[in-house]
């Protein structure tokens, strides 16, 4: 069964998707079977969020909005994901040592 | 005799050795000119080039392991050679076609307006260099020790791969103070110089002071003695102050100094040790308003400061309201084509003329007070009146919590005593719930010199009479009328101005985290 899926979340890590989110996003993504975009506006342009090149060009700042959309077998499960994955701030606040 | 030659700090520390000349990697290669054999070279050398990184790893941790796990992951994206093996079928030679592909990478990180965006673009670098290695049958850079490595800019893995062990320095001609490998150097202890702009190209030794940010070029004997004898008595030093490092901070009579440490980053906070310090004295908000980005809405901002209230467990963290303006502008916020910023719109004066922004800073100052011993500091007041609205609209923002059902508590309320008008009256200011004294600008105006200034630079001494006098009258006022004094510029985290400040009467003092160990050692002597 083919399903999609969507949502947005805003960017609230301090330097926004930079190198180490982008690694821990585009892995995640790649876990799910369905094809996974995000885009910094809610009409795209839409890229792969299982590449980090591309994600990495998006270079989404902190306070930005992520649109995340997915289709596939497991799309919401994947949009969930992302999104949670974001809204976590990549798990790296609270890591202070 | 050796000259002296001035960048940017980017990371503590003294060194002297020979310069080893960083080069970009060697292009002689020939194409094959068959298509099909050269998109096998590229594949081939981009699977060397993942191995390589991948051993690698194995022999380093934490961030640096990050950084090669962020060029693995590039390498590993097909997305990242996909027009090079285009361009490839079109008959272009692999190396060729792979150096386009990534120069076309990198000149996109070059262009962002963020500036660790465009840090990034050293990585690109690294990794377009590592794979026209392979193609060209090299093997990585052999090994350097003891040296100090000069060039336009480093390669993190050029870092990663330097054997540090007998010590060894960066020299950069261009270069950022935020790039991957000032950080490394940094957390590794290696001094490192960014911003050099030019070396002559036949030197062949290099004394680097990363803390002053400055190299001497072949030093004379006379001035080799004297580095050396700089090193012997700084390596000395390091070692017995790192004694001090988790002790009270407490002059020879036993009087104690609050030593607080100046933070302008969450990221900043993993780096050091709580148990080091007796709270941040300056949280700097502005790190949350970059320049050409969204600003930050009040959930950021909360959050962000709550990281910091929880930090300090229990401590006082003193957050300073937004103080862009002057020398830190924002688009959108701060006014375009004063004649003279630092005079103009700055500090709580835009803050004020900005209410929403404002306001929205105040609420999620109050919600993150609920999880800690958090202050708020106003910068660059002038008059009384600026307090008395600016407190009106911190209760306006909490009553208006308070109403939404919102936990919150209401943060005392202290002002920066920088322009000169405070420091000479400081009585006019008793609303204000402490003093923290900016020396930068009180030296700034008191002098009437900017130090990005070269040719002025010397006059803007903090050491002036003029300066200390304020100091102390701001201290003696504090004593006497029962507010809270602290001194957050930079002076306070340079030991030779410890001795004149603890002189005026101050007990606290918020410095450079690097420093606190250095300082408190300097404190006991005193």
């Amino acid at each position: 069964m083919s399903e999609t899926a969507e949502g947005s979340v805003v960017i609230t890590h301090d330097v926004g998707l930079h190198a180490r989110p982008s690694v821990k996003l585009t892995k995640l993504a790649k876990g799910f079977a369905s094809t996974l975009e995000i885009a910094g506006a809610a009409h795209g342009p839409w890229i792969d969020a299982k590449s980090i090149v591309k994600v990495m060009a998006m270079k989404a700042k902190q306070g930005s909005t992520l649109f995340v959309r997915a289709a596939g077998a497991d799309a919401q499960a994947a949009v969930d994901a992302v999104t949670s994955l974001v809204r976590r701030d990549f798990d790296e606040a609270g890591d202070g040592h | 005799m050796g000259i002296s030659h001035q960048g940017i700090a980017a990371s503590d520390g003294l060194f002297i050795g020979p310069v080893r000349r960083l080069g970009s990697a060697q292009q002689e290669r020939q194409g094959t000119g068959d298509a099909a054999s050269e998109r096998e070279a590229l594949e081939l050398a981009i699977a060397r080039a993942i191995t390589s990184l991948a051993a690698l790893m194995e022999r380093v941790e934490g961030e640096a392991q990050d950084i090669l796990g962020f060029q693995v992951a590039m390498l590993e994206d097909d997305a990242l050679a996909a027009p090079a093996l285009s361009a490839i079928d079109q008959g272009t030679a692999a190396h060729v076609a792979w150096a386009a592909a990534l120069d076309g990478e990198i000149a996109g990180y070059e262009a962002s307006d963020d500036d660790y965006f465009r840090a990034r673009a050293a990585d690109l670098r690294d990794i377009r260099d590592r794979v026209l290695r392979q193609l060209a049958g090299e093997h990585a850079a052999g090994t350097v020790t003891g040296a100090v490595l000069v060039g336009d800019d480093i390669a993190p893995t050029a870092f990663l791969e330097t054997d540090w062990s007998a010590g060894g320095a960066i020299a950069l001609l261009q270069g950022s103070t935020t790039s991957h490998v000032a950080m490394l150097a940094r957390a590794r202890g290696i001094p490192m110089v960014t911003g050099l702009g030019e070396l002559p190209s036949n030197i062949t030794i290099l004394a680097v002071d990363g803390g002053r940010g400055a190299v001497l070029s072949d030093p004379d004997a006379a001035q080799r003695a004297q580095f050396d004898a700089a090193l012997d008595s700084d390596a000395r030093a390091r070692a017995s102050e790192e004694q001090f490092r988790f002790r009270p901070a407490a002059r020879r009579n036993g009087e104690r100094i609050d030593l607080l440490i100046n933070v302008a980053g969450v990221e900043e906070l993993d780096r050091i040790d709580h148990a080091a310090c007796d709270g941040i004295g300056l949280m700097r908000s502005e790190f949350l308003f970059r320049d050409g980005a969204p600003l930050p809405d009040e959930e950021t901002q909360y959050r962000a400061y709550r990281r910091f209230a929880e930090w300090a467990q229990g401590r006082p963290v003193t957050i300073r309201t937004l103080d862009i303006g002057g020398d830190k502008p924002v688009r959108g916020l701060t006014p375009e084509g004063e004649s003279n910023p630092f005079l103009g719109l700055r500090g709580v004066r835009l803050t004020l003329a900005h209410e929403s922004v404002f306001r929205t800073q105040l609420r999620a100052l109050a919600r993150a007070a609920e999880h800690g011993n958090l202050k708020v500091m106003l910068p660059m007041v002038t008059v009384p009146d600026e307090i008395t609205r600016s407190a009106a609209l911190l209760d306006a923002c909490i009553a208006e919590l308070k109403a939404e059902g919102m936990a919150c508590h209401r943060p005392p309320l202290g002002i920066m005593v920088e322009v000169p008008a405070v420091a000479v009256m400081p009585e006019l200011f008793r609303a204000a719930a402490f003093f923290s004294i900016g020396s930068n600008d009180l030296t700034q105006y008191v002098t009437a010199s900017s130090r990005d200034d070269a040719r002025v630079a010397a006059l803007n001494d903090p050491s002036h009479p003029a300066v200390t006098a304020l100091i102390a009258r701001v201290a003696l006022f504090g004593r006497e009328a029962g507010i809270p004094v602290s001194l957050c510029g930079d002076m306070a985290s340079e030991p030779r101005h410890l001795a004149a400040l603890l002189e005026t009467g101050l007990t606290s003092l918020s410095v450079a985290p690097a420093r606190i160990a250095r300082l408190k050692a300097a404190i006991a002597e005193l």
